[in-house]
């Protein structure tokens, strides 16, 4: 057991929805009536034409592997994990979030750009967080 | 108001940078700022206005200093704002809201002695969509966007290993630098690795230190000891507060926005430009900078800057104070951009480049978040 948890977030009013949904297995991301762009991350209004008349939205779960590092001096909590990738997904509906990539081996081998990822979910605490793994692999 | 009519009048750096545990971080700001104030040859009691970063902040330094200011600057967006802080100054001054400005930096980035590291709330968006995933400060978020850069434009890891040793050919001339022993590409990538792909040589220090500027009008200037260096143009502008939502990872939107415009106010093009500052936080942070303030065109600058064109006897000379990389990286190193650009223009610095009449300084605050940019010349235009 780790001596120390890795850090959960703390939702706010606006961002509660999102982690309501991760805690059900669903991705859900905003989306502008006005504009009717997608956006990430969660916030009281939309960044392209400041509309606050917001919907949410699930998300397919679906990307690609826009970018990553792998980190070799473990943040607090990520001990057992070092090197550990910390990743940035670009979702098929278009915005992109950072992720960690589970069930494989962060190597920059297996760690290809533009590879096909898919939305896992991690408990943290009391609150879930949305993860990546590659596309078609078991749930882990 | 007419282009270059306000001046930096007074710059200077504390004693030493490095290591100094026996510093606190108020005392690294006074020094820098007692040391700026008698390099331009007045008095504190001539200083009404005051800028600084957040800690400890511009009332805190100013009363240390006695200084009663009509004017304050408080503006942290992180290792640029003293270039921010400038840009302000000039407004300030032409407003008549203040006639001499001091504008201070101090950080125990290493010692950490009185300083206030002050973590995000655990409630901000960083803390809720990026601190969960493991990101432990600049090594880790920083280096994000630079796979996709590799990728889009084949930059080669020799290439980006290639920044550090040029670097290190500056600092080797300058003998305040901390490191300055001669590298090659292969002591780089032998390195130990901190996020893949960048390894501890291509990292900046983290060390203590600080610096000031005096600011006034260029019609006070003419009394003053130092030659003046003109403020012929600036830009400020951000992009986002979180790496991962940074719109191109291959390119710095702040980069290009506070660039472009200080380049227009000056009315400037690049072939004027004879030396350039851009902080180096990390290796690739020179690459994007030159692309993005159209030194060279995309994908161009890794091979750029590894044919040798912006180390000694280039046509290009870059970050000639060694930069963050071997000179000297407190933690907010724009200071040190400026006081490097503002000694090669007095004709004052280490590894001075002969005949520099134009500097730019390009600045960065926190990762790729905000820019600031400064076009400074030895003459008006
Ligand atoms: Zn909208």
């Amino acid at each position: 057991m780790s001596a120390r948890a890795k850090p959960a977030p703390v939702p706010t009013p606006e961002t509660q929805p999102y982690f309501d949904a991760a805690a059900e297995g669903e991705l859900k991301i905003q989306r502008c009536l006005d504009c009717g762009k997608p956006f990430f991350y969660p916030r009281p209004c939309c960044p392209f034409c400041a509309s606050d008349a917001l919907e949410w939205i699930t998300a397919s779960g679906r990307g690609t592997l826009y970018s990553y590092t792998i980190n070799h001096r473990p943040a607090p909590g990520f001990e057992q994990d070092a090197p550990y990738a910390i990743a940035v997904v670009q979702l098929s509906e278009g915005p992109r979030m950072m992720a960690n990539i589970v069930g494989i081996e962060n190597t920059p081998d297996n760690l290809v750009l533009d590879m096909d990822v898919e939305v896992t979910f991690e408990k943290r605490g009391d609150v879930t967080i949305p993860q990546f793994r590659p596309a078609g692999r078991e749930a882990i | 108001m007419a282009r270059g009519d306000v001046v930096i009048v007074g710059a200077a750096e504390t004693d030493e940078v490095g290591v100094l545990p026996g510093h606190s971080t108020l005392r690294l700001h006074v020094e820098g700022a007692r040391n700026a104030v008698a390099d331009a040859g007045l008095r504190m009691s001539d200083i009404d206005g005051i800028a600084s970063v957040s800690a400890p902040g511009p009332i805190q330094v100013a009363h240390t200093l006695g200084i009663k200011p009509r004017w304050i600057d408080g503006t942290g967006v992180g290792g640029t704002s003293f270039l921010l802080h400038v840009r302000h100054a000039v407004a300030a001054i032409r407003a008549g809201h203040a006639t001499t400005v001091l504008i201070t930096h101090g950080e125990s980035g290493r010692s950490q002695v009185g300083s206030a590291r002050g973590a995000l709330p655990a409630s901000s968006p960083n803390a809720q969509f990026e601190a969960p995933y493991g990101v432990l400060g600049p090594p880790t978020m920083f280096t994000i966007p630079l796979l996709r850069y590799m990728k889009e434009f084949g930059l080669t890891a020799e290439q980006l290993a290639y920044v550090p040793v040029a670097q290190r050919k500056w600092a080797a001339r300058n003998p305040r630098a901390r490191y300055r022993e001669p590298i090659t590409v292969e002591d780089v990538l032998d390195s130990r690795m901190i996020s893949y792909p960048l390894h501890l040589l291509e990292c900046c220090l983290v060390t203590d230190g600080g610096g000031a500027l005096v600011i006034t009008s260029a019609d006070r200037a003419g009394d003053l000891p130092q030659p003046p260096v003109h403020i012929l143009g600036t830009g400020e502008t951000f992009e986002s507060p979180l790496i991962s939502q940074m719109e191109d990872f291959t390119t710095s939107a702040a980069f290009r926005r506070s660039s472009a415009e200080a380049f227009a106010e000056a009315g400037i093009t690049h072939g004027d430009v004879d030396h350039l500052m851009i902080y180096d936080a990390f290796a690739h942070v020179p690459i994007y900078g030159l692309e993005d303030m159209g030194f060279v065109g995309r994908g161009e600058a890794g091979a750029f800057i590894a044919e040798g064109n912006t180390e000694p006897g280039g046509r290009l000379p870059l970050n000639t104070n060694g930069g963050g990389l071997s000179y000297t990286h407190t933690g907010m190193y724009g200071m040190f951009l400026i006081q490097e650009s503002v000694r090669q223009l007095r004709g004052q610095a280490a590894a001075q480049v002969p005949g520099v009449e134009i500097s730019v300084a390009q600045g960065n605050g926190g990762m790729f978040t905000a820019a600031g940019t400064l076009v400074l010349s030895n003459r008006t235009p």
